[in-house]
Formats: structure tokens, sequence, C-alpha cells
């Protein structure tokens, strides 16, 4: 399993309702369906991946997250997942506002592009990074919208989001003393778990 | 002709008429004290009787969804494409039935049968039935074939439509629905393109108020005119285009036809069918009005324009399905203009709302709202692992 589902599969409560936004293959619907018998529902866009949920028995609905969850009533689930996905989308933060909306809480995990590794690509070499973790090149990327550990933290005072845990790990999903304290320097994948603020 | 039965085909197949003396109370209020359903089943049923699929036809269609009747059937069933050994409904895994609905005119009672009262055609005097009262009907022969509860109910367009009348009326009695291509109701604008279709044959000077077969003659153009504007919205704009209209480089330029796809070559400069669109859509409506009942028309469309679960709900779909406790699937395809993929997100959302599990797709396609009963690899392909699983679960329950 990736590493950033290990940690998050914890915060989903047994038989809630959760929604996982850019599902993939299924394979976490799939995973938290049959360990923890939640009832799921996937969005996808990919034909291959909408192919592989159907595959694993996961309910897909075929929907263009770029679009929004406007067709989803609020408070329709527990948890909404948005799970190495924020990057490649249009409006992540209208997309982010939609999904606590839609359910009372969510799982945003993203790659830092703060990461010390981004940092010394950029400026030693004065191009893009590139990494077997976001291997595309500048023009071909599906990730469009890149932002570091601060920057979501910004995003969630701004629009007054609870972060409930905010965790980083490495490419191998640890974690450790030294992340904690440097997260946007140390942190390759930040997970955060978060939940709308109590007065907005 | 078939030569040779294909290997993936169920082969030759017969029908049988199912009778039933239970009188039946319409939705109108009328009743048929006695009808019979004309059948066809494919595969066979298992032990428990847990793997039967029942296929609910479209407008022009009937119970011969798959095989042939004879080696010289020029043509298979309506859904070849999707129903055989190793196919999306694969008859080596389910028990496939599929009948003729009430008001048809391809065995079951409709207004060609002779109705017991009179002695002479039911004609214009066949009830109007609608999609709740073909359900109805369904679950009076499922009962008669011992099935307790469908492993699916399947269907595209107004198929598409009784299978969701199944997951609202009888939500006990199937495991998973579904719908390909369908609507929660129709349009204004599909029910205007019906009223073109009406009206082109009850003004046929041969439809004598429906009573054509007591005068021993039917409506042929206005059934043919029926078809031809039906035909028209069942295609596609690009569909059509990739039919008739060649690129202009594939003719001659001193034939000045500029990939108009002219029949003969050049213009006539009258009114004869001067483009192979219109020799298609005429050879079309020809060969259905010589094999499709008027009244039964009359009687399908309207069915559809009265399609709308909602009205028992204070409009709201989600809430009709409050009690359905089945699994559901839709399929749309892109270029699907009579029921687009909007209304079956229509279908979706309101789903979604009442908390049911879906899974939808939305298919790319050329093919028009015909998508649904051609092979198209991506539709085809989810097709088949859907109801894979389903068979899995089957058996997984039975051990």
């Amino acid at each position: 399993m990736r590493p950033d589902l290990e940690i998050i599969q914890k915060w989903i409560t047994p038989g809630s309702r959760v929604m996982d936004l850019g599902c993939g293959d299924g394979g976490l619907l799939h995973y938290l369906k049959t360990s923890k018998g939640v009832r799921e529902i996937g969005l996808e866009i990919d034909e291959a991946n909408i192919q592989h949920c159907i595959e694993n028995g996961v309910n897909v609905i075929e929907q263009n997250l770029d679009q929004g969850l406007s067709n989803f009533q609020s408070g329709g689930f527990d948890t909404v997942l948005l799970t190495q996905t924020l990057q490649a989308l249009s409006n992540p933060d209208t997309l982010i506002d939609d999904m606590l909306r839609v359910g009372r809480n969510g799982i945003v995990t993203f790659p830092n592009f703060g990461n010390w590794k981004s940092r010394l690509y950029l400026a030693i070499k004065g191009r893009m990074p590139i990494s077997k973790f976001i291997p595309h090149q500048w023009y071909n990327t599906p990730n469009i919208h890149f932002c570091t550990v601060k920057d979501f933290d910004q995003l969630c005072v701004q629009k007054n989001i609870k972060v409930l845990t905010r965790t980083v790990v490495d490419s191998q999903h640890q974690g450790s003393w030294y992340m904690r304290a440097w997260p946007n320097f140390l942190g390759e994948i930040a997970i955060y778990h978060i939940t709308r603020g109590e007065s907005a | 002709m078939p030569e040779s039965i294909p290997i993936d085909s169920v082969g030759l197949v017969e029908s049988q008429a199912y009778h039933f003396d239970d009188p039946l109370t319409l939705r109108s209020g009328k009743v048929l004290p006695a009808f019979d359903l004309m059948v066809e089943a494919y595969g066979e049923l298992n032990a428990n009787k847990s793997n039967a699929i029942l296929i609910c036809h479209a407008l022009s269609g009937d119970h011969h969804a798959a095989g042939y009747h004879s080696m010289d059937d020029s043509k298979a069933g309506w859904w070849e494409s999707c129903i055989g050994p190793d196919k999306a409904i694969d008859t080596r895994r389910f028990y496939v039935v599929c009948l003729n609905n009430l008001g048809g005119c391809a065995g079951s009672t409709g207004p060609t049968s002779i109705n017991p009262q009179t002695g002479k055609h039911y004609g214009p005097d066949f009830p109007v039935v609608t999609v709740r009262d073909w359900v109805k009907s369904q679950v009076m022969l499922m009962d008669r074939l011992g099935i307790e509860k469908w492993a699916a109910v399947i269907g595209g367009s107004l198929g598409g439509m009784q299978v969701l009348r199944w997951a609202i009326s009888y939500p006990a009695r199937l495991a998973n629905a579904i719908c390909i291509a369908g609507a929660p109701k129709l349009s204004a604008q599909n029910i205007a393109f019906n009223e073109v279709a009406r009206h082109s044959i009850t003004s046929d000077p041969n439809f004598h108020e429906g009573n054509y077969l007591e005068k021993g003659t039917y409506p042929k153009q206005g059934l043919m005119l029926a078809r031809m504007v039906g035909h028209i919205t069942y295609l596609s704009d690009s569909a059509m285009r990739a039919k008739f209209g060649k690129s202009v480089t594939d003719f001659e330029s001193d034939q000045a036809s500029f990939g108009r796809d002219l029949r003969t070559g050049k213009l006539s400069f009258g009114f004869n069918v001067d483009f192979q669109v219109e020799s298609y859509l005429h050879y079309q409506g020809e060969r259905f009005s010589e094999n499709f009942d008027a009244n039964t028309y009359l009687l399908m469309t309207k069915a559809l324009d009265y399609f709308d679960p909602s009205v028992d709900f204070d409009g709201d779909l989600s809430k009709a399905f409050a009690d359905s406790n089945c699994k559901f699937m839709l399929i749309s395809f892109s270029s699907d203009w009579r029921f687009p993929p909007e209304r079956s997100r229509e279908i979706v959302n309101d789903l979604l709302k009442a908390d049911k599990e879906v899974t939808y797709l939305e298919i790319e396609a050329d093919q028009g709202h015909d998508a649904f009963l051609l092979p198209i690899p991506r539709y085809i392909k989810a097709f088949s692992a859907y109801l894979k699983r389903i068979h899995q679960e089957i058996v997984s329950d039975a051990t």
C-alpha cells in the first residue's frame, strides 16, 4: 500500500460513508471497504482507472473534479479523501471548500514542493525539479498547482479550515522527529486531516 | 443468413408463449382479463435460481434478443452484441430471460391479438400500457419461472426505464439494476419527436382510426415516416456523416458532389432520391413498416411519454429510490442526443442523493443513441467487468 494511505486509513471510522476524489484504481476504497466496512464512492476521470474500480468492485462515478461537487449533497459523507490529486486540479481552493461542504471531514495529501530536494534541484540546476516521485517534464505534467506545507497552512488559515492533524513523511512513508521539527523543509509528502472551522 | 452459427452466439433459439389467466389491472384503471407473454431464454438456470437476468427491450425491440430462429434468419437477435457465450452478458454464467412487452406485436398480447370479447383484433381498443404495467407483468412472469430475485435487470433506452421502475417498485426482487442510455423522463423535445411519429401514423389514410387490420390494410406510409424520424434521432450527426458524408477527396472532381455522397453520382434536379442518406432512411422505414404494427408503435411511444417515476414523490426522483436496495450501474454515450449523458447524470445524482450504490460511465462514442446496441470496446469491457463481479458474488454466496 502507498505509504500515505497507511497513515490516513487510521482516521477512517468503520462503517462510515467515504468519498475518494480521484480514486485511481480504487485500491484504497477497496481496502477500506473490506477492512473497515465503509460505504464507498470514488470519483475518477481516467478510463483505465475506472475499469480497475469496476473490477475491484468499487462504486465509481465518471466525473471531472474540475467541474466541482455541486451534484453532491452537503454533509452526505463522513470523510472525503483527496490523495495526491490536489496538485492536478484547476481550482484546488474551491474544491477543498466543496469537499468540506460534502464531507464532515477531509483528508488531503500532496507532494510537498518545499522539500529540500526540490529547493536544491531548482537552486543548483535552475530547472523545474524532476524526481522518481514526480517524473514529468514541466510541459506535460498533470501537476499544475504545486504547493508547499507552508502554502497549504496559509490556505487553511485563510479559509478558516481547522487542521485536526498534520503530518509529513518521506517517500517511503517514514516519519521522524526531525521531519516533524522542519516539515516544510524535510517532508516529502504532506498529509492533512481537516475539517471546517467553528465559525466562518 | 448465417452459413454457420458463430461460436460466440447462443445459436438456434426457440420462443415460448406463457399464458396468464390472472387479470392485470393497468395504470389507466383498465383490466386485461388474460394475456400472453412471448419469451426467450438463454443459458442455464442454476440450482438455487440465483443467476437469472432479465433483459428489457426498447421501443421497437422484442423477446428475440440473441441467437437465430432458423438457419434462414438474415439477422440475429437485437442484442447479439452483448448476449452470448463469452460476451458481456455471458450465457455460460447467466440464465438470460427476455420477453416481448404487453402491447407489442411479436407474440405477446397486443393490438394485433384477437380480443376474446369481440372475436376481432384489439386494434385501437388495446388499452394504453405504461412502463409500470410492463414491469408488473414481468413480475408475474418471474413468479411463473420460480425466480425469487434477478441477479440483474438490464435495459437500454426505454428498457432502462423499466430497469428504474423495477428498482423503485420491486426492491426485494433484483440485486443489480443496469440502465444504459436511459432518462428519468422524456424531455419536451423527446415528446415532440414522438408526437410527429404518432401524427404521421394517424394521418395516413390507411390508418382507419386504428382499425386497419379489419380493412385488410395498414398505414405503411405513416409508419415509414415515423420510423424515418425516429431513426434520425437514434443516430448522431457524426455517425451520419461517417456513414454518408464521404470527404471531398473521396470523389472525382468532375462529379461535383463534393462530399455529399450522392446515390448515383449526379444531381437529379428533381425531387427524387439524390443522396445516400435519403435512400437509407427509405430503406429503414420500408423494412420497419413491413414488420411492425402501427398501433404498437403508438402504444410504445405513449409509454415513453408517460414515464416519470417522480410523479408519485412530489417530483423528487431521489425519494422514489428510497426503498431501492440494489446496486446501480448507469452508462451513457457522448454523442447520444436522444437521451444525452446529462439525462443519465440526473438519475445518478438522484441515486447519490438517496444514498444508493452507483457506478456511472460516460462512454466516448460517435454512434448516437444506437451506441448501446453496438460493440464499442470500452463499453463492452466495463459492462463485462461489472457482470463478472455480479457472477462472482453469486458464486461466493452459494458457497
